[in-house]
């Protein structure tokens, strides 16, 4: 388990000490949940379908600009009717 | 003074229908609970300043005749739940500032029903843990003795509604969230079948497991609070009651049969005192008639394996939508990654960070059939066995924990503290309902610690839940 590539992948800054607790602390969780290794599972096992149908036709539910300033109002950075944030490319 | 601390609210609406009191002397009375307890119990995060006006509007509506399921009724809300213009948090520093813009379909349905929201509580931060040890402020203890936890991650709710703070509460129950406090607290707590309460304002910790539990002093109380929370919710596809008759047992020959799972009394680090309080009230039901039959169900005991992969998994999705950007804490820094690394770095406590990382694990490409993949499929075969059982036996019994409430601090472990879900984990993965009743004391340290013991049954019957509850409060 390669801690440190798993940190930037889930965008988490950890401390080298954490890196090391962390790890050993992995290393007891992973031993347990291996456990699921042992089952042997015939490939056709489908998986539960108890699923019901909800999808409906498209419909004019959302009032446009109904939460827009509640939502605009929570962000840290804003300005107008935008979020900003820093350059992404 | 209205004695709260054993009020029900079965009890209260009679009192209040009657004139007897007025919803603004409950309020009065949970606040002084509050103010006597919160020192050393800390079940609230914030108690709302409006909580006396809602009670006034209250009681407008009791004297006009109008008459509510909850209509005045003081209810406690987990920290996770959305109240329009309330501040939640998930208990977590990377939600400070963040005040809801809507509420949850469950506080709008309670809020029909006339319920009033008195304060939202502590857990463990996004709902992950057992102890509300972890949350990003402090640790809730429990009232019957506060060097011990009061469980969780809903510690808040439990305690609040078992000293008085609140006359019910909503949690929220992944692997046991609602349950297990409930049986630390001493009071009872539902997990109800997965679908039937919407999520929607529910802050998602695991999608395919959450579902919102009510909390409260008696079966009837948490039944009352189900019955206004419960119903399909179009904002939530998840969501889904079947509009149902009178329940009726299709077969009545297994109507009064209840299983115990074979290998279930062997479990690891099961607690004498428990396990004497469990043979106690299997006893005690047999002679109201109950016949307890062996059940096997094969794989249960992968069922925290099988929860610690998924529920991770699911849980590095869903907190991705904390990044500084749309709410909450930013911790900036030179370029967007660093606002990333550093906002949720220090924004996230280490239990929340462990999880993510845990979950990204396996979920990432390489890893993604063999953990998540197999861990869904054996869930999927879990499931059908607990069916399988459900044919031979109505309901299943078996100790909520495998202990009475431990001590803050002493689960230092991650993996120790995983292992305290034992009991409660399969039904989060089955989605099927099952409910904590208080059973009776464990005596430890002189203190008497609550005990509780937990039924389970099919999808969508509660009744059986309620049904057999109430007995076990009538004989234990």
């Amino acid at each position: 388990m390669d801690i440190k590539k798993l940190a930037i992948l889930a965008r988490l800054k950890l401390t080298p000490k954490e890196e090391e607790s962390f790890a050993k602390e992995f290393e007891a969780i992973l031993a347990y949940v291996d456990q699921i290794k042992k089952v042997d599972i015939s490939d056709d096992s489908e998986e539960s379908t108890d699923l019901v149908n909800v999808m409906r036709d498209d419909d004019e539910s959302n009032q446009t600009g109904a939460m827009t300033e509640k939502l605009l109002s929570l962000s840290p950075d804003r300005d107008g009717d935008y979020i900003k944030v820093k350059k992404i490319l | 003074m209205i004695d709260v601390k054993t009020l029900s609210i079965e009890k209260a609406r009679e009192l209040l229908h009657k004139g007897e009191v007025t919803s603004v002397d409950l309020v009065t009375a949970c606040l002084e609970e509050a103010k006597k307890n919160e020192g050393e119990t800390k079940a609230f995060l914030e108690i709302f300043e409006d909580a006396m006006e809602q009670a006034k509007e209250a009681d407008k509506k009791i004297k006009a005749g109008e008459r509510g399921a909850l209509l005045g009724i003081p209810i406690a809300t987990k920290d996770n739940i959305l109240i329009e213009g309330k501040r939640a948090t998930g208990a977590s520093k990377i939600l400070e500032g963040y005040v809801a813009p809507y509420d949850s379909t469950v506080v709008a349905n309670l809020k029909k029903a006339g319920a009033i929201f008195i304060g939202r509580t502590n857990m463990d931060e996004f709902a992950m843990g057992s102890s509300t040890e972890n949350s990003g402020f402090f640790t809730t203890s429990n009232p019957h003795d506060k060097g011990r936890v009061a469980g969780g991650s809903s510690g808040g709710s439990a305690a609040a509604t078992a000293y008085g703070g609140a006359l019910g509460g909503l949690g929220s129950d992944t692997g046991g969230s609602v349950r297990q406090p409930a049986s630390f607290c001493g009071v009872v707590g539902l997990k109800p079948t997965y679908g039937s309460i919407s999520r929607y304002g529910l802050m998602a910790m695991g999608s395919s497991l959450d579902i919102i539990g009510p909390i409260g002093k008696t079966v009837a109380d948490t039944e009352i609070i189900f019955n206004a929370a419960k119903g399909t919710d179009k904002m939530d596809s998840t969501s889904f009651y079947p509009e149902m008759g009178p329940r009726l047992r299709e077969d009545d020959t297994k109507n009064k049969k209840i299983g115990v799972i074979k290998g279930l009394m062997d479990t690891e680090g099961l607690d004498k005192s428990v396990k004497d309080n469990f043979d106690e009230i299997i006893s005690k039901l047999q002679k109201e008639g109950y016949e307890i039959e062996e059940v096997e169900i094969p794989l249960i005991e992968l069922s925290l394996a099988v929860y610690y992969i998924i529920m991770p998994a699911e849980v590095s999705s869903n907190t991705a939508r904390f990044d500084g950007v749309k709410y909450g804490l930013l911790k900036p820094g030179k370029d967007l990654m660093e606002d990333y690394m550093n906002t949720r770095g220090e924004g996230f406590g280490a239990e929340v960070r462990r999880r993510i990382i845990l979950g990204t694990y396996v979920l990432s490409s390489g890893y993604h059939d063999a953990y998540y993949g197999k861990a869904n499929k054996v869930r999927s075969i879990l499931r059908k066995n607990f069916d399988k059982a459900f044919e031979k036996v109505s309901a299943i019994i078996t100790p909520t924990t495998p202990t009475p409430a431990f001590k803050i601090g002493e689960k230092s472990d991650p993996l120790s503290m995983y292992l305290a879900d034992i009991f409660t984990v399969p039904t989060d993965l089955t989605k099927g309902p099952s409910i904590s009743v208080p059973s009776g004391f464990a005596e430890v340290d002189g203190k008497q610690l609550p005990l509780g013991i937990q039924i389970s049954s099919p999808h969508y019957r509660e009744d059986i839940l309620f049904e057999i509850g109430k007995v076990i409060e009538k004989i234990r």
